[in-house]
């Protein structure tokens, strides 16, 4: 393991806001974090980089422990969410800040400069100013900063949190085929589940400076581990249920569960494409609320009579109009049953 | 506008015109080598020199002892941080005479100082020095701290993950960004202590001289009005040179930094060196800027039973035609005046000032807006002697003389508390307001007043406290039966005598304190902006 947390704590005024966390990050692997707001995505990266001491546990890298290593000695990147650039510096200043600080000559510094401009797209900016700069520019300006000393991990916080959405989609490629190619070994945090899929090799969901799930992006969104995270990535049609044989009770009625289900008081999940709409009068019957275009599919509301909400996913063509009254039934094949 | 416009050329272009003549003109016809008469004078030339050192020395002591305060200030959390900031600030508000007499009473003869060691500095520069410092102490601290307090600390943290060191990162990103507010710091306290009069008048004695307390000596003493128009111009010149850099500079410091939320920033210190530092910053304003006012009070105190509280209520004959008491009567009815006077003028200068079409001629007026300030009190009253004493304009045997020429000293002051709030109220909130169908009128006063009222107070605070305070200017036109209590307190000073030295702190010590609550209430209201000063 490149980069390893052991029990890593981290207290603010008697909260932990990390709470005895474990976290290996092995070379060349991109991990993301995620998570919402407050859950200490942000000190983690703090604490890996030096500037939030811990207060129990600690970091190592290539098998060394940190603790005592002051910041500029980790050689580790990280990128800040709002960038940080050195508004006083033009781009290459901000860039060649790196390596000046490690001692590089003039020239090695220009050329560093030149090259990473040129594997940010931006090449020539070198003169610009930083305050001159579109949103986008700034974040390759400050990719390339990190990149220049040649950081052993480097860590993004919420790398594309301020960007617009086509960008957003656009850099993560760009990011990810990048990150390929350079080989880099990345830990980022974000609290967009889009983001972390696409970028991660392995995706971290925390909660409250605990890590509540860990795994590839396939298996995370394939099988959350509990109602928290099931609920983190969107899902809504979350509920306690009670699994004996195939068949699980819930508020809607028994529902099928797959083969191999555990069995006993578990959380259940039914994703949207589970929820097949029927003619009224078979399976449960529910009212339409409200539908909502997502562009591929129709999201839709439905309210049983006396159950939680149900939502659904459907094709345009046969999504019902609101107060519509519908049947329910349920596919198997997209029910997951939780922890 | 309009009104701001003539007040100015009325009161301080009309008088400085006059000095101009005074100096310049001999017998109907302009003598411009008089100036270089004037500086071939070997007295005048050491008094310039004297002027210029003391000053640059001033600066650069207050620098040294005031920027690890501006840190401490910015970065820390402590408690008593509010009480402190506070302590901080009062010595800025006090009138010159105070902070002479304190030191006076701390270093000088019969001093604290004198009577425990037998070690007396009142002959020497460094009381003077000392005494800039505690003036200006405020000065550093506010401007530069202010400053450093919205300086996000992850722009030093990024460069800590570009491998620099705390102190490189310090040096190559805090340092650069830091630099206009200390360079505007500097020219301030450097502008203060240029024209430094009250502080030197009281605690320079015959040796040491600047170039206001030799203004003021060849006008009220040696009665060279001429000489002393000169000496007016030549400060005149060099105040605004200042000026120019200053206002420069402060141009240079609205370039795009990354400012953050002040109270974001600060927490608790870390480490032994951090305690150590916070304490070093506590030691020195304990001796620094608390001590003297200390000893001050003390000293008052000297005669049993508040003896020198109450020889001020009696006539003496001698000093003056009333009771000294009467002078805080006087005081207070002139600063009132003067406030009002003040304010009014101020605010309509600042408003005109935040118009979006504001050309460059009202800009020109911004930094004109300053000058009285600079110029110096002394400039002010010297000119209102010889311009408002006679024909078109007599307003000689006029009380509102004093709180005019106080006024014009005050008025830069609330121009400079009202222009950042002002500027900061949102255009669009306006332009809500009047798609919403307020009219001008009513836009101002629902939309602006609300938001600038506690600015308004705080200006009027400021004004009210220079007023009250104010020396150089009233000590040429306050009238020998109605002296302000500055005057009392100097004219005290200067008749020998334990009783004359008591009475003179005693004076002192109720300046101080109708200042300081002026301060409390100024503090109470003040908005948490980093304000220009």
């Amino acid at each position: 393991m490149l980069l390893s947390l052991e029990g890593a704590t981290v207290r603010f005024g008697g909260r932990a806001v990390l709470d005895a966390v474990d976290l290996g990050v092995a070379e060349h692997e991109v991990v993301c974090v995620l998570g919402p707001s407050g859950s200490g995505k942000s000190t983690l990266l703090r604490a890996v980089a030096g500037l939030q001491p811990l207060d129990a546990g600690r970091v190592t890298l290539g098998g060394r422990d940190q603790t005592g290593v002051p910041a500029h000695k980790r050689e580790v990147g990280l990128m800040f969410q709002d960038h940080q650039l050195f508004p006083q510096r033009d781009v290459a200043g901000n860039i060649a800040f790196g390596p000046r600080m490690r001692g590089a000559s003039r020239g090695g510094q220009r050329e560093r400069v030149g090259e990473l401009l040129e594997l940010v797209g931006l090449p020539g900016a070198e003169r610009r100013s930083v305050a001159a700069l579109s949103g986008g520019e700034q974040q390759r300006v400050a990719l390339a900063r990190a990149l220049a000393p040649r950081p052993r991990l480097l860590m993004l916080d919420e790398p594309l949190g301020q960007l617009d959405r086509s960008l957003r989609e656009r850099l993560v490629v760009e990011l990810r085929q990048m990150f390929g190619r350079l080989g880099t070994t990345v830990l980022a945090v974000t609290h967009d589940q889009g983001e972390a899929f696409a970028l991660a090799d392995r995706v971290v969901v925390m909660r409250d400076g605990r890590i509540a799930q860990s795994g590839t992006p396939l298996e995370v969104w394939q099988r959350p581990a509990d109602a928290f995270v099931a609920r983190f990535l969107g899902f809504d049609n979350v509920v306690d249920v009670t699994v004996t044989g195939q068949a699980a009770d819930t508020p809607w009625g028994k529902v099928p569960v797959p083969e191999d289900a555990p069995q006993g008081a578990r959380t259940l999940l039914v994703r949207p494409a589970g929820v097949r709409m029927v003619a009224a009068g078979q399976g449960l019957r529910c009212t339409v609320t409200a539908r909502t275009f997502r562009g591929t599919h129709v999201a839709v509301h439905l309210q049983p009579e006396d159950a939680p909400r149900l939502e659904a996913a459907c094709a345009l063509r046969a999504a019902p109009e609101v107060g519509d009254t519908t049947g329910v039934e349920f596919d198997g094949a997209e029910i997951v049953v939780l922890r | 506008m309009a009104v701001p416009v003539a007040f100015f050329a009325v009161f301080f272009a009309y008088p400085v015109a006059a000095i101009v003549a005074r100096g310049l003109r001999i017998d109907g016809s302009w003598q411009f080598g008089r100036v270089a008469d004037v500086l071939a004078q070997p007295d005048v030339r050491h008094v310039l020199w004297f002027t210029t050192w003391q000053a640059l020395a001033s600066t650069a002591l207050t620098l040294l002892i005031a920027l690890p305060g501006a840190y401490v200030f910015a970065r820390f959390d402590f408690p008593g941080k509010q009480v402190l900031r506070a302590v901080v600030t009062v010595p800025f508000v006090l009138p010159t005479v105070v902070v002479g007499t304190a030191f006076l009473a701390l270093v000088g003869r019969g001093g604290l100082l004198d009577e425990l060691w037998g070690v007396r500095l009142d002959t020497t520069v460094w009381a003077i020095l000392l005494a800039h410092v505690f003036f200006n102490y405020a000065v550093v601290v506010r401007t530069v701290g202010g400053l450093w307090a919205q300086l996000d600390p992850r722009q030093e943290e990024a460069a800590r993950m570009l491998g620099a060191s705390r102190l490189k990162a310090w040096r190559q990103v805090t340092l650069p960004a830091l630099a206009p507010a200390v360079a505007a710091a500097a020219l301030m306290v450097f502008l203060f202590t240029f024209t430094s009069f009250g502080v030197v008048q009281i605690l320079g004695g015959p040796a040491f001289s600047t170039l206001e307390v030799e203004i003021y000596r060849q006008t009220s003493q040696i009665f060279d009005l001429s000489t002393a128009a000169v000496l007016t111009l030549i400060q005149f010149a060099a105040v605004a040179a200042i000026l120019a850099v200053h206002a420069w500079t402060v141009r240079r410091r609205e370039t795009a930094l990354r400012l953050v939320d002040a109270a974001t920033t600060a927490r608790r210190p870390r480490g032994t060196g951090q305690w150590a530092l916070l304490a070093g910053v506590l030691v020195t304003v304990a001796v620094l800027l608390v001590l003297p006012l200390a000893v001050l009070v003390e000293r008052s105190l000297g005669a049993p039973g508040f003896g020198y509280y109450r020889a001020l209520t009696r006539e003496d004959g001698g000093t003056f035609l009333v009771p000294p008491i009467e002078a805080v009567g006087n005081s207070l009815q002139y600063a009132v005046a003067a406030t009002a006077i003040a304010v009014v003028i101020g605010a309509l200068a600042a408003t005109a000032l935040t118009r979006r079409d504001a050309g460059r001629f009202v800009r020109g007026f911004d930094a004109l807006l300053m000058l009285p300030l600079g110029v110096s009190a002394v400039t002010v009253g010297f000119g209102f002697l010889i311009a408002l004493d006679e024909p078109p304009l007599d307003l000689r045997a006029s009380w509102i003389l004093v709180p005019l020429a106080q006024a014009l000293v005050g008025v830069p002051f609330v121009v400079r508390t009202m222009l950042p709030v002002l500027r900061a109220v949102d255009v669009r909130l306006r332009e809500a307001a009047a798609v919403l169908g307020a009219s001008p009128w009513r836009v101002w006063r629902e939309v602006d007043l609300p938001m600038v009222r506690r600015a308004l107070l705080v200006a009027a605070g400021f004004a009210f406290a220079v007023s009250l305070g104010e020396f150089g200017a009233t000590v040429f036109i306050a009238r020998p039966d109605n002296p302000t209590l500055p005057v009392a307190v100097a004219r005290l000073l200067g008749r020998p005598g334990d009783m004359n030295y008591g009475q003179a702190m005693a004076l002192s010590t109720i300046l101080m304190l109708v200042c300081a609550v002026a301060l409390v209430v100024l503090e109470r209201l003040r908005t948490d902006r980093s304000g220009e000063f």
